[in-house]
C-alpha cells in the first residue's frame, strides 16, 4: 500500500475535489439529497467508531436534535447565522453533554448501552415536545446560514452549503480515519473481540469507550447543525428513535471497515429513499426494508467489506 | 377517593396491558436470544386482524351473543400468530441466528418495516372502530370515578396470560425443553431435543402474545396506522427494566412502568411523555442488567 502518511490526506484531497467537481454538474434537488445524505454519513460515523468497540448508539439522534436545535435557537435568539460558528457550537454542546453521560454509558454494553442511549434520546424527544416555548412539536424555523459574512441565496446557498458539508464531512473522515488507524483507536478493535484481555493487557475498556462515544456525539452534533440549516426547519422527530434507527441502518449497512463507506451507504439510502417514495409513495417502507433484508443477507460486512475486497485484489497484483 | 387509589387502579390498568404487549417480546428473546422489533408491526397486525374478525361477527347475526366477540378476539390473534409466526421464523429469521445481536435488530427492523406497509396495503389507510367489546360489559363505579369493566378484564388476562406461561415454562415437560434450549442450545441438540421446532413454537407463541396483545387493544382505540411505533419502545422499555428473558421481570417492569406513567400523568402532566424512558434509566443506572438478569459466565 501507499506510504501511510501520505495517503489519508492524498485520498481526502482527492475525494474532496470529485465531490465538489460532481457538485457543478447535479441539478439542486441532488445538491441537496447529498447534503442531507452526508450530513446523516457523519451522525453514522459516530455510530461506526462506536461500533468498532462492539457497541451500537441507537440514539446519535439525541446529538442530531441538539446541533439542529443550537443551529435553530442561536440563530434566532443571538443572531448568529454563520455556519462555522455555529458548528462549533454545536459540537461544543454535544460534547459537554456526551461527557456526562459517557460516565454512565461506558459500563453498559450489547443491548443495555443500546436502550440507555435510546432513553436519553426519547427523553430530549419528549421534553422537546412539551416545550412551547421554542415550538413544542411543531419546532422551529432556521434561517439560512451565512459563510464568513458571505450570505448567498438561492443556488448559490445550496452550493456553498452544499461545499461546506463536503468539506467538513472529508476532513472528520481523514481525521477519524487517523483516529482508527491509531493505538488507541485500534483498541476499539481489541475490545470488540475481548475486553477482559484488554483490561488484563492494562488498558482502560470504559476511558476507550467514552472517548468513542464523546467523538460519535461530536461528528453527530455536527450533522445535526447542517441538516438543520440545509432543510431550514427543526423538530422534535430530529430526536425520535426512528431517526436513529435510520443511522444505525447506516452503519450496519456500511460495515466498520471503511469510512467512505459511510458516506457510500447514507448517500445509497438517501437515494433509494427519495426514489421509492416517488416511484412508490405508498409501499417506500416496503421497499427500503427489502432492502434492507437483501444488504444483510448478502453483504455481511456491509458495503466497506466490498472496497476492502477490491483494494486487496488491487494489492496482490 | 383519592389520588394515591386513583393513581394505583390507573396503573394497575396501564401496566396489565403494558404487560400483555411485552411478555411476547420477553419470552422470544428468552429463548432464540432475538429483540424483536417486528413485535409492535405483529402486534398492530393483531389489533388490524381483531377489528376485521369483530366487525364480520357483528355484522354476521353477533349481536344475538355478544359476548362471543371475545372469542372471535382471541381466534383472531391465533390466526395471525400460525400464519406468521412460521413465515418469519423459517422463512426469514433462521437464517441469521449465527449474526451478530445488532444485526437481528436490524433484521426484524426490516421486517418491521415491510409489516407496516403490508398493513398499509391491506387494510388501507382510513382507523377502523370496534368498540362493541369494551363497552358491552357496563361500567364499574368505584367511589365518584366510573372505570370501564373491560380495563378489568385486561388485568385479568394479563393474570392469566402470566400465569400460563410461567406454568407452561417451569411446569410442563415442553416448558423444561424450552429451559434447557435457552440454558445449551448445543447441549440440548445433542441430547436429541428438535431445537428448530422448539424456535418455531416459541417464537409462535411470542407472535400469538403480541397479537393477542393488539387483539384487546383493537375495541380501546381506534385501529389506524401508526399504533405499531410507539409500542415497540414501551414494550422494550418493560422488558429492559425486567432484565431481557424474563417473565417476572416484565410483570414487575409493566407494573413499575404503569404506575409510574400514572402518577405523572395525575400529578406532572408534562413529564407523561418520557417518564418511561426516565423509569428505564433510572433502573438501569442501579440494576444495570435489569431488575432480574440472566447470569452468564465470564469468558476470557
Amino acid at each position: 500500500m501507499m506510504n501511510s502518511r501520505f495517503f489519508v490526506p492524498l485520498s481526502c484531497v482527492i475525494i474532496f475535489s470529485a465531490l465538489v467537481g460532481i457538485g457543478f454538474i447535479i441539478p439542486q434537488w441532488a445538491m441537496f439529497l447529498a447534503t442531507m445524505a452526508l450530513a446523516k454519513g457523519l451522525v453514522a460515523l459516530g455510530i461506526v467508531i462506536l461500533m468498532r468497540a462492539g457497541l451500537v448508539s441507537f440514539g446519535q439522534g439525541l446529538y442530531f436534535c441538539i446541533g439542529a436545535y443550537v443551529s435553530g435557537l442561536m440563530a434566532n435568539w443571538t443572531g448568529i447565522t454563520d455556519i462555522i460558528l455555529l458548528s462549533i457550537l454545536g459540537i461544543l454542546v454535544s460534547v459537554i453533554l456526551a461527557t456526562v453521560c459517557a460516565k454512565l454509558l461506558s459500563g453498559y454494553r450489547g443491548i443495555f448501552f443500546a436502550m440507555l442511549t435510546l432513553s436519553l434520546s426519547m427523553i430530549l424527544y419528549g421534553a422537546l415536545s412539551k416545550m412551547s416555548m421554542i415550538g413544542g412539536t411543531d419546532g422551529l424555523n432556521v434561517s439560512a446560514p451565512t459563510f464568513l459574512g458571505f450570505a448567498p441565496e438561492g443556488r448559490a446557498l445550496g452550493f456553498s452549503l452544499y461545499f461546506y458539508t463536503c468539506l467538513v464531512s472529508v476532513i472528520a473522515g481523514g481525521f477519524i480515519r487517523v483516529y482508527f488507524n491509531s493505538e488507541r483507536g485500534l483498541t476499539a478493535l481489541a475490545i470488540r473481540d475481548n475486553e477482559l484481555r484488554v483490561e488484563y493487557l492494562g488498558s482502560s475498556v470504559k476511558s476507550a469507550i467514552s472517548a468513542g462515544y464523546i467523538m460519535a456525539a461530536a461528528v453527530g452534533g455536527l450533522g445535526g447543525v447542517i441538516a438543520g440549516l440545509a432543510i431550514g426547519h427543526v423538530d422534535p422527530e430530529y430526536a425520535y428513535w426512528t431517526t436513529s434507527g435510520e443511522f444505525v441502518f447506516v452503519a450496519i449497512l456500511s460495515g466498520f471497515f471503511s469510512i467512505t463507506a459511510v458516506f457510500a451507504s447514507s448517500i445509497v439510502l438517501e437515494i433509494v429513499r427519495s426514489f421509492s417514495n416517488l416511484y412508490f409513495p405508498n409501499t417506500w417502507q416496503l421497499v427500503l426494508g427489502v432492502f434492507l433484508l437483501i444488504v444483510i443477507l448478502l453483504l455481511p460486512n456491509g458495503l466497506g467489506s466490498l472496497f476492502n475486497k477490491l483494494r486487496r485484489r488491487g494489492d496482490s497484483e | 377517593m383519592d389520588l394515591l387509589a386513583v393513581i394505583l387502579v390507573d396503573g394497575l390498568i396501564y401496566g396489565a396491558w403494558l404487560f400483555i404487549v411485552s411478555v411476547g417480546l420477553t419470552l422470544t428473546f428468552g429463548v432464540l436470544n432475538i429483540l424483536n422489533m417486528a413485535h409492535g408491526g405483529l402486534y398492530a397486525i393483531g389489533a388490524y386482524t381483531t377489528a376485521t374478525a369483530v366487525g364480520i361477527y357483528f355484522a354476521n347475526g353477533g349481536d344475538a351473543f355478544p359476548l362471543g366477540s371475545y372469542a372471535v378476539m382471541v381466534f383472531a390473534a391465533l390466526l395471525v400468530a400460525v400464519v406468521l409466526g412460521p413465515l418469519l421464523e423459517r422463512g426469514l429469521l433462521r437464517h441469521f441466528y449465527d449474526r451478530d445481536h445488532v444485526v437481528i435488530v436490524l433484521v426484524t427492523y426490516g421486517i418491521f418495516l415491510i409489516l407496516e406497509d403490508v398493513m398499509k396495503l391491506i387494510w388501507g389507510v382510513t382507523p377502523l372502530f370496534v368498540s362493541e367489546p369494551y363497552s358491552l360489559l357496563g361500567n364499574v363505579e368505584m367511589g365518584p370515578l366510573f372505570y370501564v369493566t373491560y380495563d378489568f378484564l385486561v388485568i385479568g388476562v394479563a393474570i392469566v396470560a402470566g400465569l400460563i406461561v410461567w406454568y407452561v415454562l417451569n411446569r410442563t415437560r415442553q416448558g423444561k425443553v424450552v429451559l434447557a434450549v435457552i440454558h445449551d442450545r448445543e447441549m440440548s441438540r445433542t441430547m436429541g431435543v428438535n431445537v428448530n421446532k422448539v424456535f418455531m413454537v416459541s417464537f409462535m407463541a411470542g407472535v400469538f402474545l403480541a397479537a393477542l396483545g393488539g387483539a384487546l387493544t383493537a375495541p380501546m382505540i381506534s385501529v389506524s396506522p401508526g399504533i405499531s411505533v410507539n409500542v415497540i419502545i414501551l414494550a422494550f422499555a418493560v422488558v429492559i427494566i425486567g432484565g431481557l428473558g424474563s417473565i417476572e421481570g416484565a410483570a414487575i417492569g409493566a407494573l413499575f412502568v404503569g404506575i409510574a406513567r400514572a402518577a405523572s400523568v395525575h400529578m406532572l402532566p408534562a413529564a407523561e411523555l418520557f417518564i418511561i424512558y426516565l423509569v428505564m434509566a433510572a433502573v438501569l443506572v442501579f440494576r444495570p442488567e435489569g431488575l432480574f438478569p440472566k447470569t452468564e459466565a465470564r469468558k476470557i
